[in-house]
């Protein structure tokens, strides 16, 4: 995967040059490890910034909505999922983006990563299946696989779903993955067990929204929990404040999300804020056969009626 | 997320069916009553030790 970057590059320098786009959209080496940047390339000189490996977990779909440009944007399936979903809804146009389509193997989980090690990680470099880490007094070498994030780990659109170019031959999908077993487990607790179990997995949040922000699907104008007129839900530490947040937050993104896991990725307290996310996707799945971003041919589930629909009251 | 079965419910009712609207309302009420009040989903005063 570290060699798809000479491609993006070269990609990305035809397009600048021959003015088919304004900008690309890619990803910069982050100022911590395993933190990758989002970054703006609009011009040739620049694109030499652009870096491509394993901590690329940001969904760059998050900085396309409403934009007017002509835009190149490299993408992972999960990326190109959320472009589908963005064209779908309007936040902007397929001919307006050039979509540089990058088969993914997967990203690391710097959460996990962190936990495993003994201090401070000040190095972090890859080879196509390691991942050595450095710091004070300590030298680990992981396997990649046993490092990827959970949702990599689970996932079974690799490849872009829609794509422009693509910078290699598609990678294998996984097939032999159980990609409900969290959910399954939650959903066999009794009403008390399920109440305590949230309350502890909300436990730490401190509300900073950084899962919200790093959330393509979250563009409106002024987010509910912002909304101070009228004010929908309390902005205090409050566990039912809390709560309020996190399950509205998911069903905002019911029959949306694409397990991205950037909202997961992105919360410095290491909750698993996908948990939520991820029970309303296998209920998609299982009751209307959907699955978010797939093609721009078939409207989302929420936003269409079926006389056939699973629930009795509403026929 | 841990609310009882019984205590949230959803219909389907047209503006002209006021002896439906009824009918359910009165339904839900006896179910909820019987649950008693909800506990968990109550945001309190902080208490001062
Ligand atoms: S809710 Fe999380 S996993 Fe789902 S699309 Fe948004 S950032 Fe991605
Ligand atoms: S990123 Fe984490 S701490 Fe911040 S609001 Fe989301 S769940 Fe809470």
């Amino acid at each position: 995967m570290l060699s798809y970057i000479d491609k993006i590059k070269e990609i990305s320098r035809r397009l600048l040059k021959e003015s088919k786009v304004d900008m690309v959209i890619g990803f910069r080496k982050g100022t911590v490890v395993m933190m990758n940047e989002p970054c703006f390339v609009k011009t040739v000189a620049d694109v030499d910034k652009l870096v491509w490996d394993s901590n690329c977990g940001i969904n760059l779909a998050n900085y396309l909505a409403n934009r007017t440009e002509k835009i190149g944007i490299v993408a992972k399936g999960c990326d190109s999922r959320n472009i589908v979903t963005h064209i779908i809804e309007n936040k902007i146009k397929r001919d307006q983006v050039v979509i540089i389509g990058v088969p993914c193997k997967g990203m690391i989980d710097r959460h996990n990563i962190e936990a495993m090690a003994e201090a401070e990680i000040q190095e972090v470099i890859e080879t196509d299946d390691t991942i050595q880490v450095k710091g004070a007094g300590f030298e680990k070498t992981l396997d990649k696989k046993e490092v990827l994030q959970e949702n990599c780990a689970i996932c079974v659109h690799r490849n872009p779903v829609i794509y422009d170019e693509l910078v290699a031959d598609e990678v294998k999908e996984q097939t032999d993955v159980d990609r409900y077993e969290d959910v399954r487990h939650i959903e066999a607790l009794s009403p008390e067990e399920k109440w305590d179990f949230f309350e502890d997995l909300l436990s730490t949040c401190i509300r900073c929204y950084g899962c919200r922000n790093a959330c393509p699907l979250c563009y409106c104008p002024t987010c509910f929990v912002d909304e101070s007129r009228p004010q929908w839900v309390g902005k205090s530490q409050d566990s039912t404040d809390i709560r309020t947040f996190h399950f509205l937050r998911a069903y905002h993104c019911a029959g949306r999300c694409t397990d991205c896991g950037a909202c997961e990725r992105a919360c410095p307290m290491g909750i698993k804020v996908r948990l939520f996310t991820k029970k309303l996707e296998k209920d998609c799945l299982e009751l209307f056969d959907w699955e978010a971003g797939l093609t721009l041919e078939k409207r989302p589930p929420l936003d269409t009626y079926r006389p056939d629909d699973p629930d009795e009251f509403i026929r | 997320m841990g609310i009882e079965p019984g205590r949230l419910q959803f219909s389907w009712i047209s503006s002209a069916e006021s002896t439906k609207f009824v009918e359910v309302v009165n339904e839900i009420t006896t179910v909820i009553k019987a649950l008693g009040p909800h506990e968990n989903f109550v945001k309190r005063e902080a208490s001062i030790a």
